[in-house]
């Protein structure tokens, strides 16, 4: 294996050290919970492991990997990374279109538990935000911190622990969710086993960023690199508060949350709001600082917007979870507080979206002619929607028509869709053939292929729930003139069902489009290389784009 | 200001201790006096906590993502009261750990459905929604009349609870095996103890209508029959002070 050949003889005895621990664990996680569901996960630990192991094992005495790899970049785990994305992004959009076929034709569960509705959208979440989109934050988070820093990683294990670590917490998650193990608190369902794990995980990025930015030959720290720092930081601390629970016993996957209630609520929320802000806001703007000014070959419009934005999402963000709780039993001085912080939000994300489509101005000729920079500037463009849209939905008068409804599934996926996916799909685009050394995409008319598909499932998505969200919270607020509630709930129930297969046909535009870029990913790496017109990339070859040094 | 800015850049550890300084704040001021404010919980003597049998069924329900669907919080909007019932109050969820508020209303909210129904209603009804309403989207969850409700370890569960704040006492957590199957035999030996430790109002039924076998069918009726029942605190307000509550809020 290729990939093995690039660690040295004691990188690869330190990696199935860590391996054989990984699957010690798993072996006394399964024997303590063989009773339990527990029981399972103790098994694909160890299995995970032992592939590892078996991995390392067999290349254990391939020859060292030459001196002159220290001048270059370490980029294999990121190229690993990027396939993986894709494996995610392909996955668990098929179970986005299976879910929401299920609400169209309820009877797709063929009677099995796993394959029931409650159990299959978490898989979906999970699937799409943290293995589609975590994996594609850790692969372009490490490619972008080199290249700012013009430093090469500090080793060569600790970005493969950090890696292949966080796949196995996300094949905890999800076959955790298929089995019938999960917490239930939104985006956060994961046990508390495998939230121990993530906070290994996530340490051990984060020293690894430090470490990488400590290297650099840059005096300043790139404004990519902000927006990285943010989500690694946030997510944990996040991550910890929300998942604070007391486990059944050692042997057992259940655990009770240390929370109850109102203050539970509050909690979940200020971690909810705030993975949508750091894990899928911040952490892709990151992307978008550099990829977009790459691809266009522009500098960043405004450095002065740059700081704004960011310490403007950084301070606000935070302020902005409760207005998932209006007219609930919080407490209303929180509500009012989360409402007027979301308002103020609209300014700095406001500023991120016009920084960067400002940035595009010159280059317009480029975004027409080139579907790659058009995937990042549509998505600019769905940031600046989705967050007015959010800033909206905040307002108390708005929500109470809006929430519970698929208004908010339909707002969730302009930004999910349109910008998550969007600006992920654009920096791939241009992160595969530079990685690979290959002059451009397989296909670049695949490339437009996929961008349509990209925007017409997206638009379908958002329009019919639009539609179906705002009749949903109309019907159920209609009086007659007798004083009564004109709707029963069925009826409203039936005026969704349209609305919900379109959106199962515009989900498969979207996984589609996905699919065509998977394929187009996969043949890229494959081509024999074409070789690069001589920009070879070795350090300090690779200008950060920060305009006035 | 980029000035100084300028300077923050050039150390990557001063920068990660700008950004924690920054983002905490907003938590701190938001969720920490929830847990010291007095009046975030309102204070009422009637309200209980699960037993065993519920307990087990809350962990259903959350298994199978019931609250990807259903939310568990009346808001204090008119048509919420008209349509669900008294809107929620913080206390009726003071012992859900977590709490299962929901967010998404594909069916109808549950925080009221407490006997609203019967047991023969839910049980035909999850087995298999579409023979009871037509129209429905709900998944049909047969198998929980077919699985054994697991009980040996119950009494774990409860002392967890114990641990983050549930008042349990030593009785309950030594019986919570022999009440979850008490709650489910009325007929049987165990009962007695169920309504001594939980209260005469205390459902003891057969839930699944066969008193035979307790299945995981028992548990999650036993749940959902005692939805909006804890405690009594949510009635005490006249229908009309709750509606012009709700619309003052508005
Ligand atoms: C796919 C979404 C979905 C899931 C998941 C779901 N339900 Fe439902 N549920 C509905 C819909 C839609 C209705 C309204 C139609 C009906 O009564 O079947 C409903 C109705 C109900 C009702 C009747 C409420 C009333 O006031 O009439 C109960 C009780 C109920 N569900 C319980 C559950 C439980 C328990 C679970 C988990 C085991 C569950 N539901 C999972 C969609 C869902
Ligand atoms: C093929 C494309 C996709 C399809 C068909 C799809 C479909 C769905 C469906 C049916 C739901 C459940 C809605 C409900 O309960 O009514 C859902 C929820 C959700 N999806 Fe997707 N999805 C897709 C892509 C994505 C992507 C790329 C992301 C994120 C990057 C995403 C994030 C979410 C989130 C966060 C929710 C929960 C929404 C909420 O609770 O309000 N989805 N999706």
């Amino acid at each position: 294996m290729r990939l093995i050949a690039g660690l040295t003889t004691t990188e690869r005895q330190t990696g199935l050290f860590l391996a054989g621990l990984v699957t010690l664990m798993g072996a006394a996680l399964g024997i303590a919970g063989r009773n339990d569901l527990l029981g399972y996960h103790g098994l694909l630990i160890v299995v995970f492991g032992a592939v590892i192991m078996i991995a390392l094992l067999r290349n254990l005495d391939a020859p060292e990997p030459e001196e002159s790899r220290l001048s270059e970049y370490y980029d294999d785990p990121i190229r690993f990374g990027i396939v993986l994305t894709m494996v995610w992004a392909v996955f668990a959009m098929f179970i986005g279109v299976w879910v929401s076929a299920l609400l169209a034709w309820p009877e797709l569960t063929f009677d099995a538990a796993w394959a029931s509705f409650g159990r299959l959208r978490p898989v979906h979440t999970t699937g799409v935000i943290f293995g589609f989109g975590g994996n594609a934050l850790i692969a372009t988070s490490l490619h972008v911190v080199q290249r700012t820093s013009r430093a090469r990683l500090p080793d060569q294990v600790s970005p493969w622990f950090v890696l292949l670590g966080y796949n196995l917490f996300c094949l905890l998650a999800v076959t955790g969710y298929f089995l019938g193990i999960t917490q239930s608190k939104e985006y956060a369902e994961p046990e508390w086993y495998a939230d121990i794990w993530l906070v290994i995980i996530w340490v051990t990025y984060f020293v690894l960023y430090i470490r990488t930015l400590a290297r650099r030959k840059e005096p300043h720290i790139y404004v990519a690199n902000w927006y990285f720092m943010a989500f690694i930081l946030v997510v944990a601390v996040l991550h910890i508060i929300n998942n604070l629970a007391v486990p059944v016993s050692f042997g057992s996957a259940k655990a009770y949350s240390a929370f109850s209630g109102v203050q539970d609520a509050m909690t979940q929320w200020w971690y909810g709001h705030n993975a949508v802000a750091f894990f899928l806001t911040a952490g892709f703007l990151g992307m978008m600082y550099y990829y977009l000014p790459k691809r266009a070959e522009r500098p960043i419009y405004s450095y002065r917007l740059s700081i704004i934005s960011f310490w403007g999402i950084t301070f606000l963000y935070l302020w902005a979870g409760s207005h998932h709780l209006h007219y609930t039993a919080l407490p209303h001085w929180v509500q009012t507080l989360g409402m007027t912080f979301s308002i103020v939000l609209l300014v700095p994300s406001w500023a991120s979206a016009g920084n960067a489509l400002l940035t595009l101005n010159g280059a317009w000729h480029k975004v027409r002619d080139d579907a790659t920079l058009r995937f990042m500037m549509v998505a600019a463009v769905f940031y600046g929607l989705t967050t007015f849209e959010g800033s909206f939905l905040a307002i108390r008068a708005v929500n109470s028509l809006s929430h519970y409804t698929d208004w908010t599934v339909g707002h969730v996926h302009a930004g999910a869709l349109g910008w998550v996916a969007m600006i992920t799909f654009g920096a791939l685009y241009t992160l595969t053939p530079s990685l690979w050394k290959r002059e451009r995409m397989y296909s670049n008319s695949l490339v437009e292929v996929h961008f349509w598909c990209a925007v017409i499932g997206t638009f379908i998505y958002v329009f019919a729930m639009w539609n179906s969200g705002i009749i949903q919270g109309l019907m159920w607020r209609t009086y007659n003139d007798s004083g009564t509630l004109t709707y029963s709930f069925i009826e409203s129930l039936v005026a969704m069902h349209p609305y919900y297969i379109a959106r199962t046909v515009g989900g498969l535009f979207f996984l589609t489009g996905a699919v065509v870029g998977t394929y187009n990913i996969l043949m890229t790496i494959r081509h024999e290389p074409r070789p690069l017109r001589e920009r070879a990339e070795t350090l300090g070859a690779d200008q950060p784009l920060v305009p006035g040094e | 200001m980029p000035e100084i800015h300028r300077k923050l850049e050039r150390t990557a550890i001063g920068f990660a201790l700008a950004i924690i300084a920054v983002s905490s704040i907003g938590g701190l001021v938001e969720i920490a006096p929830l847990f010291t404010i007095d009046e975030t919980v309102e204070k009422v003597e009637d309200m209980r906590v699960y037993t065993p049998l519920e307990l087990a069924g809350r962990n259903i329900y959350m298994r199978e993502g019931c609250y990807a669907c259903h939310s568990q919080m009346i808001r204090t909007l008119r048509d919420e009261v008209e349509r669900y019932g008294p809107y929620s109050l913080a206390v009726e969820s003071q012992y859900d750990h977590p709490m299962l508020w929901g967010s998404k209303r594909t069916g109808p909210d549950l925080a009221r459905v407490g006997g609203k129904y019967s047991d023969e209603w839910h049980v035909a009804h999850l087995a298999d929604p579409r023979a009871v309403v037509p129209e429905s989207k709900m998944p049909a969850y047969a198998w929980l009349q077919r699985n054994a409700l697991r009980t040996h370890d119950l009494s774990a569960h409860l002392v967890a609870l114990r641990r983050v704040g549930v008042p349990y006492s030593d009785e309950m957590v030594e019986n919570a095996a022999r009440d979850a199957f008490g709650q489910a035999f009325p007929d049987g030996a165990m009962a007695e103890g169920v309504a001594e430790r939980y209260g005469d109002d205390t459902n003891i039924r057969a839930f699944d209508g066969d008193p035979g076998r307790l299945t995981e069918m028992d548990a999650l009726v036993a749940y959902l029959q005692i939805l909006g029942q804890l405690t009594d605190a949510p009635h005490q307000k006249e229908a009309g002070e709750q509606l012009v509550q709700a619309e003052e809020a508005e």
